[in-house]
């Protein structure tokens, strides 16, 4: 291919994944909503369109047309930029994570990520970790007491949750040798799931991932009953509406990342002993990974409106004397099943 | 020295529910089951709540067959009244029972469905209906008048019955 091509290619890529990130992220808010009405024995939002399907919108304009207070104590450079970290960190994340094998159209092999980076998970992580930057910012600058204990509450969380969750990964790269989602994908084939294979690692990643996306049963640094809304408490109108966008963008790209890293990625196993054609298979692993990603954050909906919030000792508790051995308990187990049976 | 024997409370945590997992299945299996049973949500305006007799919405006059209200305006109910919301104005009349009101007002802003004024009532002539419904857009609009507190004696059998099995 040409660079031309090349360009067009990755950018229509950019611009397929950002409006299916943005139009799921609206539907996840819906989704939510009757996920809580349901367990709730509610019926839920079924007023605006058919079904109410078109009540996230309806949301979202009641926000943008809400009046922007910003508190006289706030630092308002840092007060508007939080958000904005917000937003950037969690579109831009996906970036590196692919949702299925290489589609062949005519003569055109192309891979469907937007970027095929060989530090990939690297990437991830990082940007994931400077997520926390933008809650931090947000309690810090909004010159409030309340908003202050929950941007520290989300970097304490952060510190303690991160070091498990490096560590889970390391056990996925033990095993694929390679910081490319790629190849870490192609390394599950068949049913040598890591999470079937790790299963350790795979419940303390879920567990990271929950505390770092900030949901609940560790959603502290918004803790409503007592920090009402913590990091959010002065923010309203369109940056309000960055944050919330962010939170769910935030659980997308980390259930992408737990299929990605644990779940097999776009893979169905023995896919290749039926014989379909290139594009039907390339087409179904698509929906597989699909799938997948709903079921996870099916998963986040259900635990939010099933399990109370932990406190906050409890939390670092949890954090650092169970989950922290769990995931070295982890690497061990995985580096004695690579000495034992090579794999 | 003092011996401390460690006793079983029932707020200690057995070994299976210490490590969380089995408990948070549980937990989560619940909210699940949840999910599929029937809803209790009614849906306000196309689906209406009936209520039952024992209901108390707002007070109305009785209307007896012959289109003559049963009140004879001895003001029990405005005096009992703790929210002040009744007026009544008696005046003479010709029928078999002297009295009725020329004037009887209740302020729906002022009244707080305590059902007093009709459990003071000797002629039980004003009685809690099943209307729920109120809504006004001025003040003015909220203090409702003889035209529409009166209501026929049919329409509020179920109240009637209910007193007097209960009261």
């Amino acid at each position: 291919m040409s660079i031309l091509e090349i360009v067009i290619v990755t950018l229509i890529k950019v611009v397929v994944v950002v409006g299916t990130m943005l139009v799921t992220v609206a539907y996840l808010v819906y989704f939510e909503r009757k996920v809580s009405a349901w367990a709730q024995n509610r019926i839920g939002p079924n007023r605006v369109g058919w079904k109410g399907t078109l009540q996230p919108f309806a949301d979202l304009f009641k926000l943008v047309l809400k009046e922007d207070i910003v508190p006289d104590n706030a630092d308002r450079k840092i007060h508007a930029l939080a958000p904005v970290i917000a937003l950037l960190v969690a579109l831009s994340t996906y970036a590196v994570i692919p949702f299925g094998p290489d589609l062949q159209i005519g003569n055109y092999n192309i891979p469907l990520l937007v970027a095929d980076v060989n530090i990939g998970v690297l990437f991830i992580l990082a940007l994931t970790s400077l997520g926390v930057y933008a809650l931090t910012l947000a309690g810090w600058s909004s010159g409030s007491k309340y908003s202050l204990l929950g941007g520290i509450r989300s970097s304490a969380q952060m510190i303690s949750y991160e070091v498990s969750m490096g560590f889970s990964v390391a056990g996925v790269l033990l095993l694929s040798e390679s910081l490319r989602p790629v190849a870490i994908v192609e390394s599950q084939s068949g049913w040598m799931w890591n999470a079937i294979v790790q299963p350790i690692g795979f419940i303390t990643f879920l567990v990271s991932a929950f505390a770092e996306t900030n949901r609940l049963p560790f959603d502290l640094p918004e803790a409503e009953p007592e920090l009402v809304g913590g990091f959010h408490t002065e923010y309203s109108s369109t940056k309000f509406a960055g944050f919330f966008l962010a939170e769910y963008a935030n659980m997308i790209i980390s259930s992408a990342f737990i299929v990605t890293l644990y779940l097999g990625g776009w893979q169905i196993p023995y896919i290749g002993k039926i014989g379909l054609s290139p594009l039907l298979e390339t087409l179904l692993c698509f929906g597989a990974f699909l799938f997948k990603m709903a079921l996870l954050l099916f998963f986040f909906l259900w635990v939010r409106w099933s399990l109370p919030r932990f406190r906050y000792d409890q939390l670092m508790n949890l954090g650092w004397k169970v989950m922290f051995p769990l995931s070295l308990i982890n690497i061990i187990w995985v580096a004695a099943l690579i000495m034992i049976f090579g794999m | 020295m003092q011996t401390t024997t460690k006793r079983r409370r029932i707020k200690d945590l057995n070994f299976w529910e210490k490590i969380y997992v089995p408990e948070i299945i549980k937990g989560l299996s619940l909210t699940l089951r949840t999910m599929f049973k029937p809803k209790f949500t009614m849906e306000y305006p196309e689906v209406r709540f009936d209520p039952s007799g024992s209901y108390r919405g707002r007070p109305v006059l009785v209307q007896e067959e012959n289109g003559v209200e049963r009140c004879v305006a001895c003001g029990l109910c405005s005096r009992v009244c703790p929210a002040l919301a009744i007026e009544v104005q008696a005046a003479e009349t010709e029928l078999e029972k002297e009295r009725y009101p020329v004037k009887f007002e209740i302020n729906m802003l002022r009244c707080i469905f305590c059902g007093f004024c009709e459990e003071v009532c000797p002629e039980e002539a004003i009685v809690m209906s099943k209307d729920y419904e109120l809504a006004f857009t001025n003040r003015e609009e909220a203090i409702y008048g003889k035209d529409k507190l009166l209501i026929p004696v049919g329409k509020l059998q179920d109240r009637i019955d209910f007193l007097r099995q209960y009261k």
